[in-house]
């Protein structure tokens, strides 16, 4: 990793680092979330015009125009942003604490549990989306819970985690594929469509479940951004530091967890975003250590251009979202690697 | 549990004027290590011993179960019956294919996490589970070919060509196949190969219908064909393995360290990246992805041995062997009618332990 050049900015009695290129990273994904925004408004099967998509989101313009942009584009669009960036930041937390470039949400076993539960409320009770999103998320929330529980021993200590969510996980996979082989065509293709994951025909209320989790939880991940950053540099260099570290650790988890799962149970597991979204902010930002805030704007513009790609590349047939993200992420990250040791910074 | 606390000798109370005291101190040394090794050497005939065992109980039970004395006869006395027609024809090959594929997993498993030195490492990880199912839906999407057969050989060809591109995009630039790079590049292109099955498995129902029993991984309908047809790959796949242990055991020690022991980095890196290939992918052709055999394995086995390479090869390479056969016999009897998949087993079965073993011990670290 390059050297990063350190400038402390003062406002009053705060001082911060400021570092300029993960600044003008955040500016950029910004505008690519914004500018993907725009083309989710106004391109479609029924293509709206820039001026009456703002006529529209006034509240004025034509009635056909008010219910594509305010009921089916708009909702749809935030809650990719809104999912992206919950997975991104959660991914980032994550592969922080586990100092793990694999680490994601599913080394505690949430994704497995939340799938198991919802693949089985689809399969068994023949669920609707509500009760599915509750299938996922008292299944992961449960697993996570277990996980933890098993790998309590005179504290956590993170390899065991790690090692016993292997173990959880692995069990439930099983599970869900056994659920899967055994069911009937028509429903093992639901659940699937499911396990991808998918935005499609998302609403409000969506919007609104997974807004109200990601507004709570990622300003608290935020703020113990810094305190990560310490632990990155060993937990006994951050405690000599003054950080609670079996506190921050405990604290972060949770708040990690439950982001994922709010997510989780909007949009079905999406592959990768967890995943590939920090490591992506990382190497754009040629940050030394995680960088929350680059990783959360990373996923929101991953899973927003995602969904665009999977609306509009085949249409009319509709992708699950779960699809491109894979596809699209894999190969940026193939691309990235691929250029960094050709500019032989590797 | 732990077999390295016995080569540990009270060093403080050797006294370095006193030579015989130094000489006494040696003798004990070295008796302790033999002891250790000793030790070593007999958990793993143990463990063969345990695998004999659970190869003939998955020669006895079945849909028909065949008493001991009738088994002991089909193998060295075949006289055409029916019974004896059941084990030489159906449940020698399945059994001897899964002694073969489980090997095959563990050993994959343990030089895995070797090479990326990561605990989240499962033999998959350079590509080879991905490039198989890939090749195995392009078989049938694209040409309309099924049967296990078939299968075999694309996905050997995909798992192949998976690995070395994942190994091309690891491996170049200026520090060569670091950990961190090989396990993102793994990655990346099982998420791109991950994403184009699951997009063709959604628009024909006919893919997914085949796949979904393919993908769990199974023993069932596989003949003494098909282990013939990856034998050589397994061969050779194991013989490099079990020659890989003390190069391994020097990258363990950091690439500073390990280069300036003389261990050839790049090229121990790209020989053990070959043994997975050949023994993951080998397996994969022959039984499906078998997920959880590769990963947990290697991690039971530690428990056992300590990180010494050259002893935890042999030990994943039973154990593994060992969960398969085990899982494959249950699978055939804990259902009413039918059977449960293997690889559905092998998690089921295999994670309670694993779970139990983690919580038990203090883990030795990779």
């Amino acid at each position: 990793m390059t050297a990063v050049p350190l400038r402390s900015v003062r406002l009053g009695p705060v001082s911060f680092r400021l570092r300029p290129r993960v600044l003008a990273v955040c500016l950029a994904l910004s505008a690519v979330v914004v500018a993907a925004l725009v083309v989710c408004l106004t391109v479609g099967d029924y293509s709206i015009t820039l001026e009456n998509v703002l006529a529209a989101l006034a509240g004025r313009g034509k009635r056909l125009d008010r219910f594509f942009v305010r009921e089916v584009r708009l909702p749809r669009a935030l809650t990719a942003v809104l999912v992206g960036a919950a997975l991104g930041t959660a991914g980032a937390v994550f592969q922080s604490l586990s100092r793990n470039p694999l680490g994601s949400p599913d080394i505690i076993g949430f994704t497995s549990g939340a799938s198991t539960g919802a693949v089985l409320t689809i399969l068994v009770f023949g669920g609707g989306m509500l009760s599915t999103a509750l299938g996922a998320m008292l299944g992961g929330v449960g697993t996570a819970a277990l996980v933890y529980l098993l790998a309590l021993r005179q504290g956590v200590q993170g390899y065991r985690l790690v090692l016993v969510g292997i173990g959880v996980s692995a069990l439930l996979g099983s599970v869900t594929q056994y659920l899967i082989t055994r069911a009937e065509l028509t429903d093992a293709l639901s659940a699937q469509v499911w396990l991808i994951g998918t935005l499609n025909s998302r609403e409000w209320s969506h919007v609104a479940s997974v807004g109200v989790g990601s507004a709570v939880l990622i300003p608290v991940l935020l703020l113990l951004g810094g305190r990560l950053r310490l632990m990155e540099m060993g937990e006994d260099t951050a405690r000599a530091l003054g950080v609670s570290a079996q506190r921050t650790q405990a604290l972060a988890l949770v708040a990690a967890s439950t982001l994922t799962g709010v997510a989780i149970a909007v949009s079905g597991p999406i592959a990768f975003v967890a995943l590939a979204a920090p490591q992506l902010a990382r190497r754009l930002t040629r940050a030394d250590g995680t960088t929350l805030t680059a990783s959360a704007l990373m996923g929101a513009a991953l899973l927003l251009c995602s969904d665009l790609a999977a609306l509009r590349l085949l249409a009319p047939v509709q992708l699950p979202v779960g699809v491109v993200t894979t596809v699209v992420g894999g190969t940026y990250l193939v691309w990235l690697l691929y250029a960094e040791w050709r500019s032989g910074r590797a | 549990m732990s077999l390295e606390r016995l080569a540990t000798v009270d060093a403080d109370r050797i006294d370095l004027d006193d030579a015989s005291a130094a000489r006494a101190a040696l003798t004990r040394r070295t008796s302790a290590r033999a002891a250790a090794h000793a030790l070593r050497a007999g958990g793993l005939l143990l463990a063969l011993g345990v695998l004999a065992l659970a190869a003939l109980l998955g020669l006895a039970v079945g849909a028909k179960p065949i008493p001991p004395g009738v088994v002991w006869d089909a193998l060295w006395h075949f006289d055409g019956s029916y019974d004896h027609t059941v084990i030489r024809g159906l449940r020698v090959p399945r059994t001897a294919l899964g002694v073969a594929v489980g090997a095959a997993l563990g050993l994959a498993g343990a030089l895995m996490q070797a090479l990326v030195r990561n605990p989240l490492a499962d033999p998959g990880l350079l590509g080879v589970n991905m490039g198989a199912t890939t090749a195995v839906v392009a078989a049938i999407h694209l040409f309309g070919l099924t049967g296990v057969d078939v299968y075999v050989w694309f996905s050997f060809v995909g798992a192949a060509a998976a690995s070395v591109l994942v190994y091309l995009l690891g491996s170049r630039g200026r520090t060569g196949a670091t950990p961190v790079r090989l396990a993102l590049a793994g990655t990346a292109v099982s998420a791109v190969l991950l994403g184009v099955t699951n997009g063709v498995v959604l628009f024909d129902d006919f893919v997914f219908e085949e796949i979904r029993f393919w993908q769990v991984g199974s023993l069932t309908g596989r003949d003494l064909e098909i282990l013939g047809s990856v034998a050589p790959f397994l061969v050779g796949g194991v013989l490099l393995a079990l020659s890989l242990g003390r190069s391994l055991n020097a990258i363990a020690l950091g690439e500073d360290l390990a280069a300036a022991l003389g261990a050839r980095i790049g090229r121990v890196r790209a020989l053990t990246a070959t043994a997975v290939v050949l023994l993951c992918g080998a397996a994969t052709a022959a039984a499906g992805p078998i997920a959880f055999v590769g990963l947990a394995v290697p991690h039971a086995a530690r428990l056992l041995t300590g990180p010494d390479q050259r002893w935890l090869l042999p030990y994943s390479a039973v154990l593994g062997a060992v969960l398969l056969v085990a899982s494959d016999t249950l699978g055939r009897v804990v259902l009413p009618h039918g059977e449960l998949e293997v690889g559905i087993i092998t998690a089921l079965v295999g994670a309670p332990v694993f779970v139990f073993l983690v919580r038990r011990t203090r883990m030795p670290r990779l």
